[in-house]
Parts: structure tokens; sequence; C-alpha cells
């Protein structure tokens, strides 16, 4: 199918873009990639007023290294930030995840932040931020303001985005030297995850475990791995109380099962990983 | 600052296949239609219309994306490149095309001007890819006819061919 008639607006500023969100408030989409948003026009699934396109403005397809965390702009592909130089040194749980992001093609287009924005609850890239706790900077005429992921995103396709607001950029915590892992089930390499799962060691005897596509939104928690059965019933807790969802492509029950069975993997992998 | 109003048709002026071309567009025209409907260049496919199968693949500045997802004005300025890009003015096919030929990788023919589009990016990028690199690029097509095997083997004869044919290219 086509979309909808809307108004289409491409400013040349971060300042522009603020002020058309501003002037249209609910009425507009932001567009970025629109790897996700074109597809939910197309399908009428979505009906902007306007569709503001941040693509062009120079100031948002920047990667910086701030040091201790690593910014990347709203106009940042995926493929972008997966051949960026330091990924693997830097955002080494980034580079594991990544090629996971759709397909080749999708993630020519697709941005980093534009994943973080449209919150789907098994995508890779809010998991990832969430599991190393990084922040959204939002910007709107009323001035900047960052969030923790976990303020930030609140449910399926739900997030703290005032609509005047923009992303302007994500900022994702440098963890070199640390064992990480990431694995997960779809149908097919780049479809949606069934299940998304990531772990990050803390410390001889503490991981952080994240999981996406078990509920509205990625769930991190820190599980002790101090020998014995401790990881396994600590997962098997998880997934009684996360529960699952039924949807087209798994029921709640192949999800808690796909948890059990994938997240102690993940956790022993990423334990070997910083061994 | 552009602005195309939802009942405006506004003049989208892009280069295809290496001419200046421009044509009229409402905000809502995707680029898959533009190409088609209003420049004429029906090589390009239009098959989900969502982003999944992946007949519509196009080049914008070099890299392989879904023309389905992207508006006419989106590519305002760009360098657009089709599947009529590929083989020479006389008619002589691309090496990735007279692969496909070789190796019959096609059968009806509908899904292939995406994939063309999409491995002319992607070989070069990565000139030596494994079967494995190939078959998950390949994972963001659909072909209803072939079972992919012809395909990839197209592919990796293409990957060789361009190798041994163009030594000199840059291995990044």
């Amino acid at each position: 199918m086509k979309p909808r008639p809307f108004d289409y607006v491409r400013p040349d500023t971060i300042d522009e873009a603020v002020a058309v969100l501003a002037e249209y408030g609910e009425e507009a989409r932001v567009l970025a990639g629109g790897q996700s948003l074109l597809a939910m026009l197309n399908l009428r699934l979505a009906d902007p007023g306007v569709l503001v396109d941040i693509t062009r403005i120079a100031a948002l397809d920047e990667i910086r290294d701030l040091g201790d965390k690593i910014e990347v702009g709203a106009a940042v592909t995926q493929n972008r930030l997966l051949a960026w130089p330091h990924l693997t040194a830097k955002l080494p749980l980034l580079a594991a995840a990544l090629p996971f992001v759709g397909h080749f093609q999708t993630r020519n287009k697709g941005t980093v932040c534009g994943s973080v924005a449209h919150a789907d609850p098994s995508s890779e890239i809010p998991l990832s931020l969430a599991v190393l706790a990084g922040e959204v900077v939002l910007r709107s005429q009323r001035g900047t303001r960052v969030l923790a992921a976990s303020a930030f995103q609140k449910d399926m396709l739900t997030t703290a985005r005032e609509p005047d607001e923009l992303i302007i950029a994500i900022r994702l915590p440098v963890v070199s030297g640390r064992g990480f892992a990431f694995r997960e089930v779809a149908r097919r390499h780049g479809d949606f995850a069934i299940i998304a799962v990531a772990a990050l060691i803390e410390s001889a005897d503490e991981t952080r475990f994240g999981v996406g596509g078990m509920s509205g939104r990625p769930v991190v928690r820190r599980i002790a791995t101090g020998g014995g059965s401790a990881v396994h019933d600590a997962i098997n807790q998880l997934a009684s109380e996360l529960e699952g969802y039924d949807d087209l492509h798994a029921s709640a029950a192949m999800r808690r099962n796909l948890l059990r069975n994938l997240g102690p993997v993940v956790i022993e992998e990423a334990i070997r990983c910083a061994a | 600052m552009r602005r195309i109003n939802k009942d405006q048709r506004a003049r989208i002026r892009l280069t295809l296949n290496d001419r200046a071309l421009s044509a009229e567009a409402e905000p809502r025209m995707l680029l898959s239609d533009f190409l088609r409907h209003s420049l004429g260049a029906t090589g390009t496919h239009v098959g989900c219309e969502h982003g999944v199968c992946g007949c519509c693949t196009v080049l914008i500045d070099g890299a392989a994306v879904r023309s389905c997802l992207t508006l006419a004005a989106q590519a305002e300025g760009r360098d657009v490149r089709t599947v009529e890009s590929l083989a020479a003015p006389d008619g002589t096919l691309s090496s990735l095309q007279q692969a496909f030929q070789d190796h019959h990788a096609l059968q009806c023919g509908f899904c292939t001007p995406g994939i063309l589009m999409s491995f002319t990016d992607y070989l070069k990028r990565n000139p030596q890819p494994s079967e494995a690199d190939i078959r998950e690029v390949l994972s963001g097509h659909l072909c209803r006819c072939t079972g992919y095997a012809g395909i990839v083997s197209a592919l990796m004869a293409a990957a060789v061919h361009q190798q041994t044919s163009e030594p000199n290219r840059s291995k990044s």
C-alpha cells in the first residue's frame, strides 16, 4: 500500500528541527532512516501530519568519543557504526549485536537512534543500550535533557520522549576489557528477534544480564554467578516473573523456554570471554 | 529548510544512472514509484512494499537500500543507481549479471534486480566474501523460484571474477 498524505519538512539544523516539532506537536513524526516508520506508513499503521526528515542535519551525523562514553548522533546509520574502526575495542557488545539488526540493506539506511526511538521490545539496539546503562539525549526548544535508558523506554513502542523533543544522540558507556556475549533467536537471520539476550561481566561473581522480547521493554538484572545452580535458578525465576507474551512468531511459553535455555548459555559465554 | 505540503507536487531532481533527471512528486510518493512511474525506470521491481522482499533495492550514493522504504523527496539531489545501470550501452552484461545467467540464478527474474543491486554494493565493500557472508546478505531478499543455490553459486563466481579481473581493487 501507499502512505496517506503528509507534509514533508527537511530542516538543515537542529534548531530548525525542534522548531518544526514545537509547531506541529503530536502531528509530527521524526524521519531518520525510516526503516520502521516507512513500513508503518505504507501499511497505514501510522498517520502523521508531517514528517521531519533529520538525515541532512550535519551535526547529527557524527560518532563522538567522549572518553568514558561514545556518543552516536541521530543521523548515524547502523552500518556506519558497524564500520566504525573503534567499535570492537570500545563497544564490543554493539559489535556483536549490530549484525543482527535487520539486513545489510536496511542497516545502510536505518539509524542507531531510530531503533531506540521506535522502541520495539525485542530490538537489539535498545537492549544493548539498556545493558550498558546508556543514555538518550533529547533536545527541544525548552532545552536539553539526558535520560537513562531505563527511564527512556517505558513500554512496547512507548518512550518518555515528549512530542516536541528530538533525540539528538545516544551515549554508550565504554566497557572494554570486560566479558560479554549476545545471542538471539529469530525465524531467519535479520528478522525480528523472538527473544534476544545479552550478558556483561560486572565482577568475578556477578553478571549484568539483559533480555528483550519477554515484556514491553528490555529487562536488565544483576545475576550472581557463584557456582552451583545459582545462574539457572535466577534465570528460571526471571522467566516465570516476566511471563513473556504471545504473538505471531512464538507463544509466551516458548519465550520462557528460550530464555531458560539461552540465558545460562550467554552468561557462560560472557564468563569465558572474560577469562 | 525544504518544505513540501501534502497537497503540493514539488519538482524532485536527482541523478539516475549518471543522468540528471527530475519530475514532480507529492511528499508521500515512494522512491520505488517515482523511479518506475515518473522516471520510467521500470527495472526496479516492487514486491511487498514494506521492506521485506528486497525486490526494490537500489543504490543511493552507492549504498544498497530499499526504494519502497525511501520517499522520493529523501532522494532529492542524491546519486541513484538502478539495475538499468549495470549492463554496458551495447548490452554486454556486467560480470555479476553474466554470472547469474551462467549459474541459472533466476527463473522468473522478479527478485533479480534487487539482488543485483545489493551485491553491486556489497562486493565492492567485501571483495572476498565467504559463502556465509553471501548468504547473510542474501537473507535480505526473497526468491520464490530458485531455492537460492544458483544465486549463491553465481555470487561466489562473480566475487572470484571481480578479484581476478580487477587486481588493483582496494581490499578495504
